[in-house]
């Protein structure tokens, strides 16, 4: 009963072979189902997001075979040669594979680390499995312990803390000059697509406020249109500003417009009221000079940027710590495994004394002719309380060994010692 | 130790708690931190409270008097402030900045001596006490401006430098910065007014003089001129962020110098 992992990510493969093996959810149950005829599985769980494909299984007997034969059943299920798979595969087994499912789960072995979205996958992979009764016990306390460290990930780690991409970025520092984002005002200066994507975002932010305005009064028209926002003349721009609290500008004008002695201007008649100037335009419209100008923020397409690789590197930096976490859970993990393996011993070791302890008394009971049921009951239970008392001991430290790294020896020498290994095979 | 001194040192050690608690919150966002030092300080300051009222109920009199007490007070004043900005906005990021700062105001008077003084007659009286007790709360008040006009130049500048810093991404918008600084201002000015009017109207009474170029009385005018200038500048234009900052920075400096400063070093008279 040996737990592994069989799959290739983004790290092993590229796209032409991932998308190979990838199977949308609908089509999970007949892949669970493929996977169902290997008899060398003892329990299988699917998952795949668009960046990786994997089998977490148990192995029924050696995990050589299981592997090997879970492979096979992949390469039939997809029609695929074997030669296709050669080299992307990976295959974990014992606390690698322990490891590699609680890394998938807390979004440390993802293409951004830190993205939400895997946990939702794996949990929505591990509800059909379970479903279709793929899973036993060690599958699901694993699972189970995944969803754990995942949450410990999030909750003690920043890991997903900085905001990644150049529109949530853009959220990020407006949130940091104006706190809630709500009632604020944003004034689109260009109707070009990066400021249809930043305004999307921003209004997701509870930014209810939008001014559009564009050289082509019609394409402003539009987008206010489709924001529910107003349109307004381009000319008369720097009086919108009075009102505005986020700026985005991504007109294709050749030059500068936004001089630093203009936003002097106009902060003193906003009454210093701060502003978040984005700049996105190539060139840039706003002077950068404006940045100097008291309760100004100004944020060009390469800031923005830089803050993106900053923050990713402060992921980078909280995934180590998440490392450690992962490394203690895998630790508990093994400990209940090993506690697992202990299991059938003392199954059969009370087994066998029980059959010992019952054949004896009858043979006793036989020799001893007329007894009232009071003797009889007397006699059985103290037959039943001396095994106990002998077996105490030994399936107590049994128990507390079993979380050790020795603890299979103790089960071996158990084992020959009360001749266990005959009485099963 | 006397049980009010008894329950001091029980809210100097929660306080002790409650800042290492606040440090450690803003370096791990961790709920449970949070939630501890919220908890511990708000038993310190219950602790503080009792040891104000059994001093009270020992002396017959408000323990406004020795620079003991005085100090005492101020850092209770603090935290009773800081509890209801937490309460109200919901953060307690600011803590990591105001619990050390009351942390400093209670050691500061758990270092002094605690005996109690006999006091001159022209040191009694209703109008005194009330005088010193909005001083206290007043400058109490600037030290939440000090630690906002602070922690608003930090969040600042890492805006402007386009360098956000992990310290940033804890600290709280620069809007409810600003809003805090701006209303202990507007808290704290009334009071240090009215200090300002009832220390001269004693003054009158005591020495004949509204104002006598002592030391405390000049720096406790020139940080009112400050913070006059800072609202009215607020009010009439709007004005605000780094510069004002700045200014608020300095006016709690003042404050600290009239208060602290003149007493250690002995430039002015007692009280």
């Amino acid at each position: 009963m040996e737990l592994f992992v069989l799959g290739l990510s983004h790290k092993t493969a590229p796209i032409d072979v991932r998308e190979r093996l990838a199977v949308p959810e609908r089509e999970l149950p007949a892949a669970l189902e493929a996977l169902g005829e290997v008899s060398e599985l003892a329990e299988r769980m699917f998952f795949t997001t668009c960046n990786r494909a994997e089998v977490y299984g148990v192995a029924e007997g050696p995990l050589a075979k299981a592997v090997e034969a879970t492979r096979g059943s992949l390469e039939r299920y997809r029609n695929l040669d074997s030669a296709a798979l050669a080299g992307a595969l990976y295959t974990y087994d014992g606390a690698d594979a322990a490891r590699h499912v609680f890394r998938v789960a807390s979004s440390l072995d993802s293409m951004v680390i830190g993205e939400p979205q895997i946990l939702g996958q794996v949990k929505a992979a591990y509800t059909a499995a379970r479903s279709q009764q793929a899973t036993g016990i060690i599958l699901n306390n694993l699972l189970e312990q995944a969803f754990h460290v995942a949450k410990r990930v999030r909750t003690e780690t920043g890991i997903a803390a900085a905001a990644v991409s150049i529109s949530s970025v853009a959220v990020e520092l407006a949130r940091k000059i104006f706190g809630d984002l709500e009632g604020r005002t944003v004034l689109i200066l260009g109707a070009g697509e990066m400021a249809e994507l930043a305004l999307r975002h921003l209004v997701d932010d509870g930014v209810r406020s939008i001014l559009v305005a564009n050289r082509s009064h019609d394409r402003a028209v539009a987008l206010a249109e489709q924001f529910q926002g107003r349109a307004v003349t381009f000319d008369t721009f720097h009086h919108e500003m009075l009102d505005a609290d986020i700026v985005i500008s991504s007109t294709s004008a050749p030059h500068l417009i936004l001089k630093k002695e203009d936003m002097q201007a106009i902060i003193l008649e906003r009454r210093h009221r701060p502003i978040f100037l984005i700049d996105i335009a190539n060139p840039r419209d706003i002077d950068p000079g404006c940045n100097e100008v008291d309760n100004v923020y100004l944020y060009n397409i390469d800031d923005l940027q830089s803050v993106v690789s900053a923050n990713l590197k402060e992921r980078q930096r909280e995934a180590e710590r998440a490392e450690v976490i992962i490394e203690r859970e895998v630790g508990v993990f093994q400990a209940w495994l090993r506690g697992l393996d202990v299991v059938p011993t003392i199954v059969s070791l009370r087994d066998r004394v029980e059959e010992i302890r019952a054949a004896e008394l009858e043979k006793a009971m036989a020799r001893m002719g007329d007894l009232t049921p009071e003797q009889r009951a007397t006699i059985a239970s103290m037959t039943t309380a001396m095994m106990n008392k002998i077996l105490h001991q030994p399936m107590s430290e049994l128990r507390r060994r079993a979380v050790h790294q020795d603890g299979h020896v103790y089960s071996a020498v158990l084992r020959r010692l009360f001749g266990l290994e005959e009485k099963e095979r | 130790m006397t049980i009010d001194e008894l329950f001091f040192y029980l809210a100097l050690a929660a306080y002790l708690v409650g800042a290492l608690h606040y440090l450690l919150y803003i370096l791990k966002p961790n709920q449970h931190i949070g939630a501890v030092a919220t908890v511990v300080t708000l038993a310190g300051f219950a602790a503080h409270s009792l040891s104000h009222v059994l001093r009270i109920y020992a002396l017959q009199r408000p323990p406004l008097s020795s620079p003991y007490e005085s100090l005492s007070f101020f850092a209770w004043a603090i935290v009773l402030i800081y509890l209801v900005i937490e309460l109200r906005y919901r953060n307690r990021i600011m803590g990591a900045f105001v619990l050390p700062l009351a942390l400093l105001a209670g050691s500061g008077a758990a270092a002094l001596p605690r005996r109690i003084a006999e006091l001159v007659p022209t040191l009694q009286g209703v109008g005194l006490w009330s005088h010193v007790a909005m001083a206290l709360f007043g400058n109490a008040a600037f030290a939440l401006t000090f630690c906002a006009a602070l922690m608003y130049l930090i969040q600042e500048r890492q805006l402007k430098a386009r360098h956000l810093g992990r310290l940033s991404f804890r600290l709280p918008s620069l809007e409810l910065l600003d809003d805090v600084g701006f209303k202990s201002i507007l808290f704290g000015f009334p009071l240090l007014t009215l200090a300002l009017i009832s220390g001269s109207l004693w003054a009158e009474h005591a020495r004949g003089s509204f104002f006598t170029w002592r030391p405390r009385e000049v720096w406790s005018v020139v940080s009112w001129v400050i913070y006059a200038g800072l609202l009215y500048a607020r009010v009439s234009a709007g004005w605000r962020g780094k510069k004002a900052a700045l200014l608020a920075i300095l006016g709690f400096c003042l404050v600290l110098f009239t208060f602290i400063g003149v007493k250690v070093f002995k430039v002015g008279p007692p009280l």
